[in-house]
């Protein structure tokens, strides 16, 4: 059996061997607790500030900015939401958060959460295009109302970039706080918070060939932060708990890695999801979702009519190769995917996408099996498929 | 929630080695035409259930003998996931051998059941189950077809849960039987709600005329209902004495109340019963002795007030 091929690096990536290699001695002999007194303390605490460089210079952070260590991106996520809802909404200051149509679970679920805490959440939906618009959230922002504006950087299923600048300063024009969840974006893209002047932002190392169990929250000087984690006071009270010293030192170093690899992110990862895409695009019945310019480099989500996307993701897999699927077949819930519903895309399409994510690590000779997998699986599925249009 | 609970099970390692052997290499799949009709000497039945908007899509093709009602061969195309044409597969083989009445009676539970690689370990994880409810509604779509009947002849009772086809006479049953007051409970007791989990409220995975919140409503309101219905027996079975406190009763909460904003009373003097009739002999007290609309309209309001809470056969008269 050839090598197994995987293209679903927006759900994780692998970690670069350079990083791992990085990471392995705090692990072993330089285990010490970087706050300890002691030497095994003491020696931990260069190369985690060497690792706090490395990401105020991945994200063009000014060193009076804070970017906070902690467990993923989920935890920076939820970390900005409730500060919203304990600083300015619980005392009465303001009443509501806007969060985009196309959040991941971990900006949606914890909006769910506070609206049940009495919190008004209002959604910003996205165009034609599928990206969010800064002229919608102009009129939806209320400057007495609005605590805090979320709006994803890249979206995960789609690889579709939102307007963050744009969108950022619509928030800054009414005297708003804005927020982003950059976990698509940081590695993939050039992400400056000079350049677009977030409040806050999040990301995390696995989504860049760094570790999991590792991210970043990104505070400008100066916003309000409640933390979430209270106890020993580390990343100066802000996020308390043990400082993963192996994950920081990993994530910094990925992340570095990552920035220098921008231009072949760009060029040659670019090209090989063109290659692939154009294609898989030859197929009768498939279509991408998401012009090309607007989207990341690495991303591909493809429908193809009359196969059910657990199904394809089935034969795939059959044949080694990972991708993954938007569809809700197994899940509890079968909504319309608000995507597909603002860019007016047929509703049967829903259950028939693919999300196909390639990395630096991908190879053209990948791209041209993946090519051929992916048109036995369509064949075969669409020999049992009813809908014979196909 | 407990251990295995935390990291969840794979959906796929969850599905029996049949479910994979009939996606792989599903044996029934395909189509049966006029032709293979006409050759095997039956009539083509074709029906397709489900939408690709709600992500499953089954079409199920017959070949029945007119004089034996006998279903000669089954074939299936579908628009779905593993379980989905593992499940059509395995459906459209149980129909062939079977007359058109003895195969609306294959349910999805036999379905899963075929499936199956040793009898106690369900074929899919829960949240699959309702694929295979899928390849039980086109069977009975295919006989309508056929027989011309309308398909809700061949419901014989109100489905609520379709992955495990728990009726509504079985939940409410079971409610009240065992003074359920949850979901949960219901759940625990019938299995309902315990696969897709699109019975239990609106916005699940599909549409449902039923959800088992509503029904735990509505039948918790029947029985409180009930309940107050019987602690509180009939006024005409009462002796009179308890007669008389409930008449007291209501003075006290709706007619003393408004005499009194105007410095007035009223008392129960006496009380006959007469062929069935209650007479009420009242006086009056402070300023309502002496008032004129004490014989006519705040006589008729005490009557009225009595009649709509206790019984329309009293009277009542002012002395």
């Amino acid at each position: 059996m050839s090598e197994r091929i995987y293209f679903d690096n927006n759900a994780t990536t692998r970690t670069d061997d350079r990083v791992a290699e990085a990471m392995a001695p705090f692990l072993t002999e330089k285990y010490g607790n970087p706050n300890s007194l002691h030497e095994f303390g003491t020696e931990a605490r260069r190369p985690l500030s060497e690792a706090l460089d490395r990401l105020y210079a991945g994200i063009d952070a000014a060193d009076e900015d804070t970017i906070i260590i902690n467990g993923c991106a989920t935890e920076g996520n939820n970390t900005v939401l409730k500060s919203a809802w304990i600083s300015q909404i619980l005392n009465g200051s303001k009443k509501q958060i806007i969060i985009s149509k196309v959040e991941h679970h971990s900006v949606s679920h914890t909006a769910e959460f506070l609206t049940a805490q009495g919190v008004e959440i209002i959604e910003l939906p996205v165009n034609r295009c599928g990206v969010a618009d800064a002229d919608a959230l102009k009129e939806l922002i209320d400057p007495d109302k609005t605590a805090l504006v979320s709006v994803v950087w890249a979206n995960s299923e789609t690889g579709l970039i939102n307007p963050i600048r744009r969108l950022c300063e619509t928030a800054h024009e009414n005297g708003v706080l804005f927020h982003t969840d950059a976990v698509q974006a940081v590695g993939k893209l050039p992400v400056s918070v000079r350049e677009v002047p977030v409040d806050y932002l999040t990301f995390t190392a696995h989504k860049f060939h760094g570790p999991k169990g590792v991210g970043g929250l990104y505070l400008k000087n100066g916003a309000p932060f409640v933390p979430l984690l209270h106890g020993g006071d580390q990343m100066g009270g802000l996020r308390s708990g043990t400082v993963n010293t192996a994950g920081a030192v990993g994530m910094g170093l990925a992340l570095e890695l990552a920035v220098a690899a921008l231009p072949y992110e760009n060029t040659v990862v670019r090209g090989l999801r063109d290659a692939f895409e154009d294609e898989v695009l030859k197929i009768d019945g498939t279509f991408v979702v998401g012009d090309r310019s607007l989207r990341t480099p690495n991303t591909s989500f493809i429908s193809f009519k009359g196969i059910e996307g657990e199904a394809m993701l089935w034969d795939l897999n059959r044949e080694g190769l990972a991708a993954s699927t938007g569809s809700a077949c197994a899940s509890e819930s079968l909504e319309a995917n608000p995507l597909f519903e603002a860019m007016n895309l047929n509703k049967d399409l829903s259950h028939t996408g693919i999300r196909f994510s390639l990395s630096r690590m991908s190879t053209e000779e990948e791209v041209v099996r993946a090519v051929e997998i992916v048109g036995r699986a369509v064949k075969r599925l669409r020999s049992i498929s009813t809908d014979t249009n196909a | 929630m407990g251990k295995k609970d935390l990291i969840g099970g794979s959906l796929w390692d969850q599905y029996s080695r049949q479910v994979v052997e009939r996606m792989n290499h599903p044996r029934y799949r395909g189509e049966l035409t006029q032709a293979d009709a006409e050759k095997a000497g039956g009539k083509l039945i074709v029906a397709d259930w489900g939408a690709e908007s709600c992500g499953d899509t089954v079409r199920l093709y017959w070949i029945v003998d007119e004089k034996t009602d006998k279903i000669l061969d089954a074939r299936f195309k579908s628009f779905g996931c593993g379980t989905a044409i593992a499940s059509s597969d395995v459906m459209a083989q149980m129909c062939i051998g079977k007359t058109v009445d003895e195969a609306v009676k294959i349910t999805n539970l036999d379905v899963e059941f075929a499936l199956r690689d040793e009898p106690t370990k369900p074929a899919v994880p829960p949240q699959k189950m309702h694929c295979s409810v899928m390849a039980y509604d086109v069977i009975k779509k295919a006989a309508s077809v056929y027989s011309g009947k309308s398909i809700g002849d061949y419901d014989e009772e109100e489905i609520v849960c379709e992955c495990a086809r728990v009726s509504l006479s079985t939940i409410k049953e079971v409610i009240r039987l065992n003074d359920l007051k949850t979901v949960e409970e219901i759940t625990e007791y019938t299995k309902a709600g315990a696969f897709c989990k699109s019975c239990i409220r609106p916005g699940g995975h599909e549409k449902r005329k039923y959800y088992l919140e509503d029904i735990l409503r509505e039948t918790r309101k029947e029985m409180d209902a009930e309940k107050e219905a019987a602690a509180e027996p009939a006024f005409d079975t009462l002796t009179l004495i308890q007669k008389l406190k409930r008449i007291e009763t209501v003075l006290d909460e709706e007619v003393r109340p408004i005499l009194s904003r105007d410095g007035g009373g009223v008392e129960l003097e006496d009380i006959k019963e007469e062929n069935g009739e209650l007479n009420l002999y009242i006086g009056y007290r402070g300023a309502c002795r002496g008032c004129a609309a004490g014989q006519s309209g705040t006589m008729l309001m005490i009557q009225q007030k009595l009649r709509e809470r206790l019984d329309s056969k009293i009277s009542v008269y002012s002395l």
